[in-house]
């Protein structure tokens, strides 16, 4: 996922991994991609999966350790938006997240693997590549149909 | 920063809690505050009302879904009212509608309590 021609807009952000600062995240990700052609719905999912995806980073790759580094970057042409975010906790292997299942988290009053699946079906594509000791990376991105 | 905030209401024998704001993995620890403190004072019939809630990520649902198996075995219910269209979407992508009643005002979802106690208006 790479956007070599007509690349408009890039921006970057990091952060420290802790919660507090997945507001300042989607506030990054709102005014980064407002001038984009996409919708404002189109930019609320976008913001929200980023932040399901830097959540699940806090929690499961630097498992609640707060000063790790999560780098955070969109770009987009006229065409495509694209957001990669980066950090350098545990390796995270996605296939063994299982789909949601209700009924199951239901008898265990506890989920799992929902923030992914809101990544799936609210982007266009998600892609994990990791390097097992340096660092994971997310890849976001959604067309644009201006 | 991200702005969330509850406040518990109670209604003759149901409590409503009332969520303002953006409601996320760094904020859902306030609502999961409310629901055991709820539990603790043997409170099950609950209404939550998303009138003033802006946002949700599954951190936020999570919640739902950690007390309901034990409301529900005490007699009691998580009922949900006045969400708005955005956050009712997400609700829906993961197929929360089918394991929570969610109706369109608080009193709608009052009465239904009182209707399954035998003691309300139809």
């Amino acid at each position: 996922m790479e956007l070599a021609r007509n690349k408009k807009n890039t921006g970057e952000l990091v952060v420290k991994s802790r919660t507090e600062n997945l507001s300042l995240i989607r506030d990054f990700i709102s005014n980064q991609a407002s001038n984009s052609g996409l919708s404002a719905e189109e930019i609320e999912n976008i913001m929200l999966a980023v932040d399901e995806a830097c959540t699940n980073i806090i929690r499961h790759a630097y498992k609640s350790y707060p000063e790790g580094d999560i780098v955070i970057k969109l770009e987009y042409n006229h065409e495509k938006l694209i957001i990669s975010i980066i950090d350098h906790g545990n390796t995270f292997n996605p296939d063994t997240v299982p789909d949601p299942d209700l009924q199951k988290y239901y008898r265990n009053g506890k989920v799992g693997g929902l923030g992914m699946y809101l990544m799936k079906t609210l982007m266009d594509d998600v892609k994990y590549i990791s390097v097992p000791g340096k660092y994971n990376k997310v890849l976001l991105s959604k067309s644009i149909n201006a | 920063m991200a702005e969330f905030s509850t406040s518990v209401v109670d209604k003759g024998n149901v409590s409503v809690i009332n969520l303002s704001g953006y409601l996320d993995a760094h904020t859902a620890p306030t609502l999961e505050n409310d629901f055991t403190e709820l539990i603790d004072q043997n409170q099950f019939k609950i209404v939550v009302n998303f009138r003033d809630l802006a946002y949700i990520s599954s951190a936020g649902l999570g919640v739902f879904m950690a007390y309901i198996e034990k409301i529900r075995d005490n007699k009691g219910d998580i009922k949900l009212t006045n969400m708005n269209e955005k956050v009712y979407n997400i609700f829906d992508l993961l197929g929360f509608p089918l394991l929570y009643e969610i109706f369109k005002s608080e009193d709608e979802a009052i009465n239904k309590f009182s209707e399954s106690d035998g003691i309300g208006t139809k």
